[in-house]
């Protein structure tokens, strides 16, 4: 959409700029510095530090003029101001002068130094000399939990972090306290910051208020620190972050902005899952097993390669498992040496088919769906059966956005812009765009609702399709109701239908493939009559979409193989298949295997099983490609240079077919040759090719670099090994080189290494990069889709249609209740997060836990397909009766194939 | 002529001037206590190490000499883990010195620092650090800092108000 623009004058200079911004974003738009601490582009402009002062002028013969807070200035037509006005000027230093007149003389010791917005400011205003000669202001601390330290004398009460966590994150547990000059940030009481988003207090605080907890056990300056354009690989969303390095070790992971996804923020997970990467039971060295029975003992290159040329030998059969958390070069490379017919998902057969079922409806069905921005853009979500906040936190955030828009839409009605964020939500007190909430128990999303329903999933799904129905008469399946259901249903259906752009979320990790089926249903009833409509299916890890794209069978597939014949050769790509499957089938599958290779990053159930166990390199050492839940591959690069036998999986492998097969020529030396070869093979991902600029790319002849202009260090790091400085490593996959050696330019939107431009060290950088504030990145938003529904395919509706299923006495309906911490593998193995894992536990309606005899805290058994696990009990009203909800994929717990139905025994 | 014949009377001359040359090593020179060079890292007058490992002198180090890793004992208190200066490299043009906000480095007039093995030139903090204080001296930076790791508590510094109640409701 073509906006009219409209001629600003600022300093004397003429400027045609967008409409309906404030003074501040478009000045910075433009790459004009105006010094500010309370706006922030994603919390909108309050006008509370009054430090973004301008002169404005009424017209052309008004020579006084008068200031204005640039925050809170829309932008006419003719509007005529001055930065460098000599008042605005001085007021703007004043009000530095008095913010620091109570800020402590910290900065050596504090951890935001060297980024930090109030330095950047207090330069940019030039005020330098103390001259206010009385005492300062002193807060005691507070506990924040393992994450953030809390150092509240360094609070210039800006008001960000109460913004960002209550109005924008939804969170309930920190607030402002006191008043005047006394005024507070922090809890009622000391404890842990119970949102799933807090770490971004880190950045959204100007200040050293809250910072990182983890990097201050390894403390590292922002200067010293080598940045890598990374992809979080801790959910299915794909956030864009930036992974920093010091030391060979990895030291803290940051947000890097992407219009498109995850904008400003990323999730606690994200932010503090890294720990991983550093962790002692990564495996860094090479081990193999003399003979079975024996022990794993660490293998020099010698035995290694002896060892691989007997288990990789041609006349062996190889089979091999990919994974949904390996890259999709790996999982390509993998598919080639065992060939395609030989080559296993490393999934269930249940979570295989419904991830293609929802690939299969997103390519034909015409249906979009949409990035988290478009999410952000919905004015009515209905969420089926998924718990966001814990498989796919973003989308939550993102949702939660989404419920301002009709109370935004009103108020731009009233005049009222939307970046204006006092009157904005003044006017709209509880005012929400309708979001529906279909869920076994409580959601972290409740507080939005418009309606929430809670039951079991059968009756989840057999909502779905009653909501199909009211929304397409046509629907071929014929449904009875009762009133109550009816009556919700076609609540949400006729909102639904008259909301511009409805949004449908769902996923599989519930593992119900009626809950799927109604999901999609509805999706396809809505597109009728609305082809804006638009489908959000979360799936359970970072690439299991990308998993789709390829073929290849199930793990129970192999299991079923492995009884009819015996497997020589297996090969194990970075899958712990103790999480897929069951105890009884795994066993089962490498006892009839005789040659287990697997390749990992941490000691794990299936790494002990293996007779030759290869370091596999984290996201964090490697390049790769991911592929989201919307079809958006994304690319991450490495940030560690590899050491001991670490190397990248497709290296290892590339390895493996070279052993197995000396005629086959694949020569792939770089990440691009990988890339290359895997499109001629797959062409659905040809885009895959150019995409990302190749390891060729140079600004004017240099490499990108990964460290600052600052770097230090040079030549002392390694001096204690040898005096002479080593050669810097080569990097032949990427386009950057891990050096501070390279252009000052900017490189392009996707390789951009870390947030620095004149005059901003911290990251409120990032606005040099951008279009405008809250825009794309200069140059589009990196990554790219893979699906594009052209909207011709008609299919079918799934008539499945749930039935209730019949419990026995004593019998439970068992439900998975995923966990932030915990739930997802890698990121519960960091030692930091793990302090924030609960202990394995059921939820349990409190009738039914009085029918048990059990309460808060007592030990229960549940017994489920064979497999006992011990289990607290934790009381949770808002599950019906008959159903438990058991905590899934903690450390410690077997697998359970969930839904599923169990005994519970009290202990 | 008559110039070569002025230069040969002043050059005798000399003979009888007071010789600056000094018979080093057996005489020493003086060398003012600002003369840059070994590089030192001090204790404040409690004995406690002075150097909070803010890695300003790292950054400062045209040469990138310098090397640390910050690390902190159980009061909060920031120290370097290790902190490496590689002699061979530096300079001694003494920014490290200036840009350091606690007076924990310092260059001393000290500069017989030779040694027939480069790799001897490398220093830990082992080999850095100092009992004393150095040129400068009664300073404690975490006397003037507003946080509290044991020296003081919040609120107890020259420069601060006790720390507020903030249930208090007077103005
Ligand atoms: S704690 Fe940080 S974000 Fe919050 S008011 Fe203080 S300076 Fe601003
Ligand atoms: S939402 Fe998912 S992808 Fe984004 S930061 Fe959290 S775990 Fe990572
Ligand atoms: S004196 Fe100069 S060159 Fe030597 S360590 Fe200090 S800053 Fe570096
Ligand atoms: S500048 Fe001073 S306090 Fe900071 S790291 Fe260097 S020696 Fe330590
Ligand atoms: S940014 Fe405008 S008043 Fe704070």
């Amino acid at each position: 959409m073509e906006v009219s623009m409209i001629k600003i004058l600022i300093d004397g200079k003429q400027y045609e700029v967008k409409p309906e911004k404030n003074l501040l974003e478009t000045c910075l738009a433009l790459g004009l510095n105006i010094p500010h601490f309370c706006y922030h582009p994603a919390l909108g402009s309050v006008g509370a530090c009054r430090l973004c002062a301008v002169k404005k002028f009424r017209d052309a013969d008004d020579n006084k003029g008068r200031l204005v807070m640039s925050c809170l200035e829309p932008v006419k037509e003719g509007l005529i101001v001055s930065i460098e006005d000599d008042e605005a000027k001085e007021f703007r230093t004043a009000i530095i002068e008095g913010l620091m007149t109570n800020h402590p003389h910290d900065c050596p010791v504090c951890d935001e130094g060297g980024e930090c917005h109030l330095q950047d400011m207090t330069v940019m205003t030039g005020h330098n000399y103390r001259r206010f000669d009385f005492k300062k202001r002193t807060y005691t601390n507070q506990y924040l939990g393992p994450f953030i330290n809390h150092e509240m004398n360094r609070c210039i009460q800006c008001y960000r972090c109460v913004r960002f966590y209550r109005d924008y994150a939804g969170g309930k547990d920190l607030n402002v306290f006191a008043s005047h000059n006394h005024v507070y940030f922090g809890r009622h009481e000391d404890g842990v910051l119970e949102s799933e988003f807090s770490g971004n207090l880190i950045e959204v605080c100007p200040t050293g208020v809250f910072t990182d907890k983890t990097l201050k056990k390894h403390f590292t300056r922002k200067w010293d620190l080598s940045n890598t354009p990374s992809i979080c690989v801790h959910c299915t969303v794909g956030c864009n972050i930036l992974v920093s390095e010091r030391y060979d070790s990895l030291r803290r992971i940051m947000n890097r902005y992407n219009g498109a996804v995850n904008g400003y923020f990323i999730c606690d997970r994200g932010r503090f899952g890294y720990e991983f990467v550093n962790d002692d039971r990564r495996i860094r060295n090479a081990k193999i097993r003399p003979q079975k029975e024996e022990n794993q003992v660490e293998a020099d290159n010698e035995i290694l390669t002896s060892r691989l040329k007997t288990s990789l030998a041609k006349s062996q059969k190889i089979i091999g498992i990919g994974s949904p958390r390996a890259s999709l070069e790996s999982n390509f490379a993998l598919s080639v040496l065992v060939g395609n017919e030989n080559f296993y998902h490393g999934i269930s057969k249940k979570e295989q088919l419904l991830t293609h079922t929802v690939l299969d409806f997103l390519q034909k069905s015409g249906v979009q769906t949409p990035s988290l921005k478009q999410i952000e853009k919905a004015d009515a979500v209905l969420i089926l059966g998924e718990d966001l906040t814990n498989t796919a936190p973003m989308i939550a955030l993102a949702v939660r956005q989404a419920s301002r828009n009709i109370p935004n839409q009103e108020a731009l009605k009233k005049g009222i812009p939307i970046w204006d964020d006092g009157p904005s939500r003044e006017l709209a007190q509880d005012t929400k765009s309708p979001v529906f909430i279909v869920t076994p128990f409580k959601d972290g999303l409740d507080d939005l609702s418009e309606g929430t329903f809670r039951a079991s999933y059968d009756d989840i799904a057999y909502l779905g399709f009653v909501i199909t129905a009211s929304l397409d008469n046509k629907f071929p399946v014929s449904i009875t109701t009762d009133y109550e259901h009816q009556k919700f249903a076609d609540k949400v259906a006729s909102v639904l239908i008259n909301a511009k752009n409805p949004l449908i979320i769902s996923g599989i990790t519930n593992g119900d493939e009626a809950i799927v089926y109604a999901a999609l249903n509805i999706a396809r009833a809505l597109f009728e009559s609305n082809p804006k409509c638009m489908l959000s299916m979360v799936l359970p890890e970072c690439n299991s979409m990308g998993l789709a794209f390829i073929p290849g069978k199930s793990l129970d597939d192999l299991v079923a193989l492995s009884a009819v014949e015996e497997i020589n050769t297996l090969v194990i790509l970075e899958n712990d298949l103790y999480r897929r499957a069951t105890a009884d089938m795994v066993d089962f599958l490498l006892e009839r295997s005789k040659q287990i290779i697997v390749l990992d990053h941490l000691t794990n159930r299936t790494s002990v099983h293996a007779d030759l166990l290869l370091p596999a390199a984290t996201f964090a050492e490697s390049e790769g490609t991911l592929v989201n839940n919307e079809g958006r591959a994304q690319r991450y690069y490495k940030a560690i240079v590899n050491s001991n036998h670490v190397r990248e999986s497709w290296r290892w492998i590339d390895e493996f077919i070279k052993i197995n097969d000396q005629d086959k020529i694949l020569s792939w030396n770089r990440f691009d040759d990988i890339v290359s070869s895997m499109v001629n093979e797959w062409p659905v991902f040809s885009k895959l090719k150019t995409y990302m600029p190749d390891s060729d790319f140079r600004m004017l002849n240099e490499k990108i670099p990964r460290q600052t202009m600052r770097h230090s260090g040079r030549t002392a790091i390694h001096a204690n090994i040898a005096v002479n400085e080593a050669k810097i490593p080569n990097d032949s996959d990427s386009p950057f080189t891990f050096s501070m050696e390279g252009q000052p330019e900017r490189p392009p939107s996707s390789l951009v290494s870390f947030y620095w431009s004149p005059g901003w060290n911290s990251v409120q950088s990032m606005y040099n990069d951008l279009d405008e504030p809250n825009g794309s990145l200069k140059g589009g938003d990196p990554g790219i889709r893979l699906i594009a529904p052209d909207g011709t395919v008609d299919i079918p509706y799934f008539k499945m249609i749930p039935t209730a299923k019949k419990l026995q006495k004593d019998e439970w309906m068992i439900v998975p209740v995923y966990q932030i911490f915990g739930s997802e593998e890698l990121s519960s193995a960091g030692h930091t997060l793990t302090q924030r894992i609960r202990v394995p536990f059921v939820y349990l309606n409190r009738k039914d836990a009085d029918s048990l005899g059990a309460v808060e805290g007592d030990r229960i058994r549940l017994v489920i397909s064979k497999t006992n696990i011990v289990l607290i009990v934790r009381i949770e009203n808002s599950l019906e009766q008959g159903i438990a909800g058991v905590s899934i994929n903690l450390p410690g717990m077997p697998f359970i194939e969930l839904p599923g139905i169990g005994n519970i025994y009290k202990l | 002529m008559l110039s070569i014949l002025r230069t040969i009377w002043l050059t005798f001359l000399h003979i009888f001037h007071k010789t600056e040359t000094v018979e080093y090593p057996e005489v020493k020179p003086y060398l003012p206590p600002r003369y840059r060079g070994r590089i030192i890292l001090t204790r404040d007058k409690e004995g406690e190490e002075r150097c909070v490992a803010c890695y300003l002198c790292a950054s400062a180090c045209p040469v990138d000499c310098i090397s640390l890793q910050a690390t902190e004992d159980e009061s909060g208190r920031r120290y370097p883990e290790f902190f490496r200066i590689n002699f061979s490299r530096c300079i001694f043009c003494g920014f490290c010195e200036e840009a350091c906000p606690t007076y924990a480095i310092q260059l001393i007039p000290d500069f017989e620092m030779g040694e027939y093995d480069r790799q001897n030139m490398v220093y830990e903090k082992e080999h850095l650090l100092i009992s004393g204080q150095g040129k400068y001296p009664d300073y404690n930076f975490y006397k003037n800092a507003g946080v509290s790791i044991g020296v003081k508590g919040k609120g107890e510094g020259d420069h601060e108000e006790k720390p507020l109640d903030l249930k208090d409701l007077m103005p």
